[in-house]
């Protein structure tokens, strides 16, 4: 039995290590396309047809470029900072649920690495933590620009986590639970979240765009006043898992998405298509549901990043704290009064 | 009407430095807005002329790389006198004359031509004044619909008679076309 839980976990934690490298890689491709396509242009086309074989013919151009390293005191440091960016968007996908269960060789497979009962607060903890991997590459790059990103960097994470964790207390205050197979199961059929806290929703997207360092808030490594931003100095495979990090953590932050507020794996007819198609199929349907709520999440990643120019930063400031934080505030009230009243 | 709100083009638009609201700081309505544009462009059809698969088609008054002509009997035209090199503003012709002898009637002609004709690409700006000033009209630019190619060596842009003149069968073809109408 114990041996069996082992098997089962690692085929699910390297089918998702897999899955989120193999997004994240095509992630990359994704982008370039649909920025050629938002711009009326083709986008890359040569490397395989349609351009398929671009993530390859880009990671083999990252391996083959010199590994260059800036005269720094920390050289140590310098390395540590693309590794916690990367094992930092990893970490996250533990706790997430695929589906909600296959029934095979006669047991029940939960598809989820590991389902801890107070996972958002891990999802957040984690989320913290990897702002310190641009924090870290920023500061040992021994550049200004590089340190004046990583400052930006750590100044809009602080401040957009705060009006994330107050829309998501509201999801809680809701659902009255932490653990995310829970809110999952809770959004059966189409009782999805976005529907009864839209407002949460809004704000929680908004800081997902922060927190990802996407653009309008890529202020971290706008080109135009910091070069590259904390991954100046960066090159070669060290700049590669910066960018690949930061693709990673989109996907995972659109999985997010699309298990808190978009109803996870469940579809309307989930119940129906159990008890006559059987467990198995009803959850493989669930898990493509999920795949094309995710793809249509970082869709969107890359359909506002093509739209919206960069905020400035009195602007980004000005919208995390005095719109986005009074608004969530705002937003927990009404939800409690309205449980309230419910009762 | 005052005079500075008449427009003219119908698109000048008065700025104003109004306060946002609540609402209007967000952003959300903007932002939506503008995300249905772009997303009308995702759509559209797309611009891009895959260059090697597909080519533009050349305007007829392109000017590219030059062409000595032949006349209807193949014979060439040139006849040395050196006006192309004297108008040239970039000075990339030269040539050398020689005179014809009787037995290469159907090759020249005039009775003196250009044994040599060069003309130095890198120089050349394409503007077209050696065709104007041509007597014989000898020289064309918009006959030979290619553009001078990339080369790695500064030599390989001296072009001569082989590259210059018309190829013998275009002009058999340009005579038998000629015959036709
Ligand atoms: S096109 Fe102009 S620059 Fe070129 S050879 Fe003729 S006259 Fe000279
Ligand atoms: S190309 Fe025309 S202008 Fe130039 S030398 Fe020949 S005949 Fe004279």
């Amino acid at each position: 039995m114990e041996e069996a839980i082992i098997i089962e976990k690692s085929v699910i934690i390297i089918a998702v290590f897999a899955l989120t490298m193999l997004m994240a890689m095509y992630s990359t491709l994704a982008e370039r396309k649909i920025a050629a396509w938002l711009q009326d242009r083709v986008g890359p086309n040569r490397a395989g047809k349609g351009g398929i074989l671009q993530p390859l013919a880009d990671g083999l151009k990252l391996f083959a470029k010199e590994e260059f390293v800036p005269n720094t005191p920390n050289k140590f440091l310098f390395f540590v900072g693309p590794a916690i960016s990367m094992s930092m968007a990893l970490m996250t996908s533990a706790v997430l649920p695929w589906g909600d269960k296959l029934h095979l060789f006669g047991r029940d497979i939960i598809l989820q690495a590991t389902d801890i009962d107070v996972a958002l607060l891990y999802v957040f903890g984690v989320l913290s933590v990897s702002v310190y991997g641009i924090m870290i590459g920023g500061w040992a790059s021994n550049n200004k620009f590089s340190l004046m990103s990583a400052m930006r960097a750590a100044s809009q994470m602080i401040s957009y986590e705060v009006a994330m964790g107050l829309s998501i207390i509201a999801l809680i205050m809701m659902t009255g639970t932490l653990s995310i197979r829970e809110i999952a199961l809770g959004q059966n059929g189409m009782n999805w979240n976005v529907f009864y806290q839209p407002v949460g929703f809004l704000i929680f997207l908004i800081c997902s765009f922060a927190e990802a360092n996407r653009t309008p808030f890529d202020l971290a490594e706008c080109e135009a006043e910091l070069i590259g931003g904390y991954h100046t100095e960066y090159s070669s495979m060290k700049m590669g898992f910066y960018l690949f990090a930061e693709y990673a953590a989109m996907f995972i932050s659109s999985t997010i998405l699309a298990v808190l507020y978009f109803g996870a794996y469940n579809y309307p007819g989930m119940d129906w298509a159990e008890k006559n198609w059987g467990v198995n199929i009803a959850n493989v349907i669930g898990i493509f549901v999920l795949f094309i709520k995710i793809c249509f999440f970082i869709f969107f990643y890359m359909w506002v990043r093509w739209t919206i120019p960069r905020f400035r930063y009195d602007q980004l400031m000005r919208l995390g704290w005095k719109a986005l934080i009074p608004l969530s505030i705002a937003n927990i009230i009404i939800t409690g009064i309205v449980m309230l009243l419910v009762d | 009407m005052a005079i500075e709100t008449i427009s003219l083009s119908g698109k000048k638009k008065e700025v104003s430095n109004k306060k946002m609201n609540f609402w209007e700081s967000l952003y959300l309505i903007a932002i939506f807005k503008g995300l249905m544009i772009t997303i009308k462009h995702l759509f559209k059809r797309k611009v891009t002329i895959k260059y090697p698969e597909q080519t533009r088609s050349l305007s007829p008054v392109y000017r590219g790389q030059h062409t000595l002509m032949r006349d209807d009997e193949g014979r060439e035209r040139c006849t040395a006198c050196g006006l192309c090199a004297l108008s040239c503003p970039a000075e990339a012709i030269t040539m050398k004359a020689a005179e014809r002898k009787p037995e290469e009637k159907h090759l020249y002609r005039e009775e003196k031509y250009a044994e040599i004709y060069e003309i130095n690409m890198l120089r050349c700006i394409f503007c077209g004044l050696c065709e104007e000033a041509c007597p014989k009209q000898a020289i064309y630019l918009t006959k030979s619909r290619t553009m001078v190619k990339a080369q790695t060596d500064r030599e390989d842009f001296i072009y001569g008679k082989d590259k210059l003149v018309m190829p013998l069968d275009m002009a058999i073809k340009n005579t038998q076309n000629q015959a036709a109408n």
